[in-house]
């Protein structure tokens, strides 16, 4: 890492941007996120699950089953959104070539991989007892189950390559591809009116859900979102971790060999 | 706790399967963690270093 | 130009000197209508109402099939190296090379849908609905196949993991392709699925070859 040994023989000072893209330097300042994004989502998740079992009312229409949505949501809601941080940090990685952007995209595939399985598996769990059905191929639940699999691909992809920094550039290509598809995910309740309910949080006119059942799904969603935060932040670390292993573990094979 | 009503097992299947996914990945993510820091740990007992680390002598 | 063409034609006829490869692929389409009657019983009806629907994952497993030829073969010998450096676009190149496996790999699997056709018991109107179904979305699957290969060209056995990778673009191929052929939503159901097909293959046709010529590049830094 030539830039190291320039950074400390000419001490240039580093500014807020360095210290953002550095990968050293992101070790640094990251470990103070952990222990607080930690404590954040445990209490989130805490008081979410309170709301959840023991403050809030059943659903007129659905009954009790509605609980059921406040683990729902957040889950399909976090396999979009992680979906959409690694389409950004494909862009990184393309275009601006940030050193950091692979990482971020590496980390947060399993991450999405995980909520989406989550939100499959309460979606259908919710069904069964609501609306009859565990599972219905219509256009919400067909397209999030296209990008579960989007997530396991990239996840085997990523183990495929040996040489990590070349995967990153082709798997940021098929990331940005596979984008297409959370469009479909958003709208699909929209354009397909079949099984699954249509948006009723985040509408033009505002929700349409009472406060009471309002409340207890804003906790858990973001409750789930600063687990990500901190499971990304932890995640991002031991890549970088990772890769200072090969690189040693490389080194000191090569100094094996030449001695 | 608030009675869960005729479907209470769905609930609490959703809820238990979350739970498990979710403790799940936060293992894996610590284990993983700690495999490469006790890897890191390894390399610098037997003396591998980066050519940077002499100059900076930081590494987290 | 001429330079699309010279490209065009020489894949064509790479593909036609290797005359084994086009067979295999000719008969692996047809053996999966073989193997399903066997599978599903030999029920006439039950197998002319599912018709459709073997073609089209007979025509989409075939396709995953041939995708390997598409890129491997000129990254071995070094041709994609000196089309880096052609006189026209790595991009122009490779939407020759799409036309060429189009013609060289999802035609002919339409030239031999009759004789699935005929093993599926497929009635004359739906047998028409289904090759004009796998003429407008073939292209699509070609053109998502080739983002495939393009990415796992540098992989050792890039050629098993492709499948996996486009798979789940492609679904909406097959829905809207098995909803060309019959739907059940209503009267104008089927034209509506057979305009998306056609949009979905112009719009993936057209941008498959950046995204390719993209990752071929990528691969070879």
């Amino acid at each position: 890492m030539s830039s190291d040994t320039a950074k400390s023989t000419t001490a240039k000072p580093m500014n807020w941007f360095d210290r953002l893209a550095h990968p050293g330097q992101f070790l640094i300042w990251s470990r103070y996120f952990v222990w607080p994004l930690a404590i954040i989502a445990t209490a989130l998740f805490a008081v979410g699950l309170w709301y959840a079992f023991f403050n809030s009312p059943e659903d007129y229409q659905m009954g009790d089953t509605v609980r059921i949505m406040y683990v729902h949501v957040p889950n399909a809601w976090l396999s979009q959104f992680v979906y959409v941080a690694m389409a950004i940090s494909a862009v990184g990685t393309l275009v601006w070539r940030h050193p950091l952007a692979d990482v971020s995209m590496k980390a947060a595939a399993p991450l999405g991989a995980a909520f989406t399985a989550m939100a499959l598996f309460t979606g259908a769990l919710w069904g069964r007892p609501t609306w009859g059905t565990f599972w219905e191929w219509d256009g919400r639940m067909t397209s999030t189950l296209v990008l579960f699999l989007m997530y396991l691909g990239l996840v085997v992809l990523w183990r495929s390559f040996d040489d990590q920094l070349r995967a990153a550039k082709l798997i940021a290509v098929l990331t940005l591809v596979g984008a297409i598809n959370i469009p479909v995910i958003k709208f699909s309740v929209d354009w397909w009116n079949t099984l699954h309910q249509p948006a009723s949080v985040m509408r033009a006119g505002g929700p349409t859900m009472p406060s009471s059942i309002l409340i207890p799904l804003i906790v858990m969603t973001f409750a789930f979102t600063f687990l990500f935060a901190l499971l990304q932040v932890i995640s991002m670390r031991t890549e970088i971790l990772r890769r200072r292993v090969r690189a040693l573990e490389r080194k000191s094979a090569l100094e094996g060999i030449s001695q | 706790m608030i009675d869960l009503g005729p479907h209470a097992s769905f609930i609490i299947s959703a809820y238990i399967g979350v739970a498990l996914v979710t403790l799940g990945l936060i293992i894996m993510t610590l284990m993983d963690s700690a495999r490469q820091k006790r890897r890191i740990a390894e390399l610098d007992a037997m003396g591998v270093h980066r050519r940077s680390d002499s100059t900076n002598g930081s590494k987290t | 130009m001429s330079a699309f063409f010279a490209i065009l034609t020489r894949d064509i006829k790479l593909t036609a000197r290797s005359f084994g490869d086009l067979l295999t692929l000719i008969l692996f389409f047809v053996m999966i209508g073989v193997i399903v009657p066997f599978a599903i019983g030999p029920d006439k009806t039950l197998l002319a109402r599912l018709a459709p629907g073997i073609v089209w994952i007979a025509a989409f497993l075939s396709s995953l099939l041939a995708l390997d030829r598409l890129f491997r073969a000129d990254m071995e010998d070094g041709s994609l190296l000196a089309f880096r450096h052609a006189t026209i676009s790595l991009e122009t190149i490779t939407f020759a090379k799409l036309i060429a496996h189009w013609l060289s790999s999802a035609l002919p699997l339409i030239v031999a849908t009759p004789v699935l056709a005929v093993m599926l018991n497929m009635d004359m109107t739906v047998f028409w609905r289904t090759i004009y179904s796998l003429i407008l979305g073939t292209p699509a699957l070609t053109a998502f196949g080739a983002v495939g290969a393009a990415i796992t060209v540098s992989l050792r056995r890039g050629g098993l993991i492709a499948p996996v990778l486009i798979l789940p673009l492609s679904v909406p191929i097959l829905i809207f392709g098995v909803s060309a052929i019959s739907a059940n939503a209503g009267p104008n159901a089927e034209t509506a699925a057979q305009l998306f097909l056609a949009g979905i293959s112009i719009v993936s046709f057209v941008f498959a070859p950046f995204a390719a010529a993209l990752a071929l590049k990528l691969s070879q830094e």
